[in-house]
């Protein structure tokens, strides 16, 4: 009777799926969110508006109301034909990036302005002046709320699974269907995530300290 | 032109560039914005019989009703959470062993597990022993919803305010046992208040996230604004297909406006805070006296 044994292949299947779905949607999240904050604090104004109204319009939208728009909305307007992964994919992807965007931009802001300012009368241009100086900096900061900002997406993907995606919330609604124990299903799981969310804070850890400046 | 540090005043130049840029860059919004359009209406989204469901009656009575359970999920929630955080960061922060252990373990497990992972298992088991916990049996979703969100927001408002006691300086507490206070009067008295002031923002930006999260209980049926819409919206037909793009619009900015009104509270209350650091009003320096005889 117990449900971890039983169902080995199940509880594997559905944390594989969990880690490569919180990978590829922390990966898009990623590239997303830096454009979007260099979009933000860039000097023209059109793309500086569509910076704050991504960010506004994502962080202030319920996952879940994502979600819904990814599996009703956009295959009938934009894409017809996606499958359920990709459209987990974008809608977590997006709603991350919002997050890792502001991130970014108070990483920007606390580059001491000296830095700037020395790359400007050096004749840099502003995309130069983000991407050799100010941006590798603001690296070091960033890298502890991204942390925890992975940690949020990898127990956001559980949603995913609400949504017929392979991952270990999936399992655990099949499972409690077929009348095994919650609680041990529950605990099994929380279990799982876990491991999943020690090891993201322990290997941002590890990059902390490797990025670190003794000042 | 701008207080950024990262580009300079444009000189004939770079005005010259950066308004090719801000053509190039409208240009671009608009044709993202057209194509959005275009798409809309090419699937006969933009049909004003489609947007016209929103005058009926029952339309609206749904989403009403809607807006006013997720808020009533939200009140419940909210406070709940409120309560529990103040009494896990004390129960965190305790001489007591076992008391500091238990509430260390609950607040790890609880932000460790995804919220959609506890709201469901609690609503199985509320479902399944119905019959035992009587007042809860009856509407197991909506109880199942608000404890969920209570242990995790709890949890997380616990650190929270974890953060802001240690935050307080060692020596007030040192000065506040010297002058003979006891324990739960030092946390009461002097901790816990000046903790509340320093972190009210993070906290009304956590009941932000906890708003946005009332909408996981669409995953459990429970009919709050999510799920009332989806239903209220594969009810409805109109030129043959359910209106879902019309009602996912509509309900997406409910959604951003009551989070937005809840965040620009935290913003304002922010800003209050630092015109007033010490909450003690410095008295305006007196004028100068110049005596008769001083020049």
């Amino acid at each position: 009777m117990n449900v971890l044994l039983d169902h080995f292949a199940d509880f594997r299947e559905g944390f594989v799926g969990t880690v490569l779905l919180t990978l590829a949607s922390g990966l898009l999240a990623m590239v997303l969110g830096v454009v979007i904050a260099g979009f933000r604090v860039s000097p023209v104004p059109p793309l500086r508006a569509f910076g704050t109204a991504w960010v506004t319009l994502f962080r202030n939208t319920p996952l879940t109301l994502l979600f819904l728009i990814a599996w009703f909305v956009v295959p009938v307007i934009f894409a017809p034909g996606m499958s359920p992964w990709t459209k987990a994919l974008l809608a977590l992807s997006f709603y991350t990036s919002a997050f890792v965007c502001e991130a970014v931009r108070s990483g920007i802001t606390t580059v001491p302005l000296g830095q700037a300012e020395a790359a400007r009368s050096l004749g840099m241009t502003f995309s130069q002046t983000l991407r050799l100086i100010v941006l590798p900096q603001a690296t070091r900061t960033v890298v502890a709320p991204l942390s925890s900002i992975f940690i949020a997406l990898t127990k956001n993907s559980a949603i995913a699974g609400a949504f017929s995606v392979t991952e270990l919330f999936g399992w655990q609604k099949t499972l409690s269907d077929q009348g095994y124990a919650i609680a041990w299903i529950f605990l099994w799981v929380a279990l799982g995530y876990l491991v999943i969310t020690f090891s993201i804070s322990g290997l941002f850890q590890l990059l902390e300290r490797r990025l670190g400046v003794a000042r | 032109m701008s207080s950024s540090v990262l580009y300079d005043t444009p000189g004939p130049k770079a005005r010259l560039r950066n308004r090719l840029y801000t053509v190039a860059g409208s240009l671009a919004l608009a044709a993202l914005l057209a194509f959005v359009v275009y798409r809309l209406d090419a699937k006969n989204q933009l049909d004003p019989k489609i947007w016209n469901i929103f005058n009926n009656a029952g339309v609206r009575t749904n989403i009403r009703d809607g807006v006013l359970t997720t808020l009533k999920v939200f009140a419940a929630a909210g406070a709940l959470s409120l309560v529990l955080g103040l009494l896990l960061a004390v129960g965190r922060l305790s001489e007591h062993r076992p008391v500091r252990w238990f509430a260390t373990g609950f607040i790890e497990l609880f932000r460790a597990v995804p919220l959609l992972i506890t709201i469901y298992a609690l609503w199985v088991l509320f479902l399944s022993y119905k019959d035992d916990l009587g007042v809860v049996g009856d509407n197991a979703a909506f109880w199942g919803l608000v404890v969920g969100l209570t242990f995790y927001n709890g949890s997380v408002q616990a650190e929270v305010l974890r953060a802001g006691i240690n935050a307080v300086p060692r020596g007030q507490v040192e000065a506040a046992y010297a002058l003979g206070l006891r324990k739960y009067q030092v946390m009461t008295t002097l901790l816990l208040p000046q903790a509340v002031r320093s972190m009210l923002p993070t906290m009304i930006s956590q009941l932000v996230v906890t708003l946005k999260d009332t909408s996981l209980g669409y995953v459990i049926t429970y009919t709050e604004l999510l799920f009332a819409a989806r239903t209220m919206a594969s009810n409805i037909i109109v030129n043959g297909d359910n209106p879902f793009t019309a009602v996912v619009i509509v309900v997406g900015a409910i959604y951003i406006a009551m989070c937005l009104a809840l965040s620009s509270l935290a913003t304002w209350i922010e800003r209050r805070g630092r015109r007033a650091k010490t909450g003690v009003a410095v008295a305006a320096a007196e004028p100068p006296v110049v005596l008769d005889g001083a020049r």
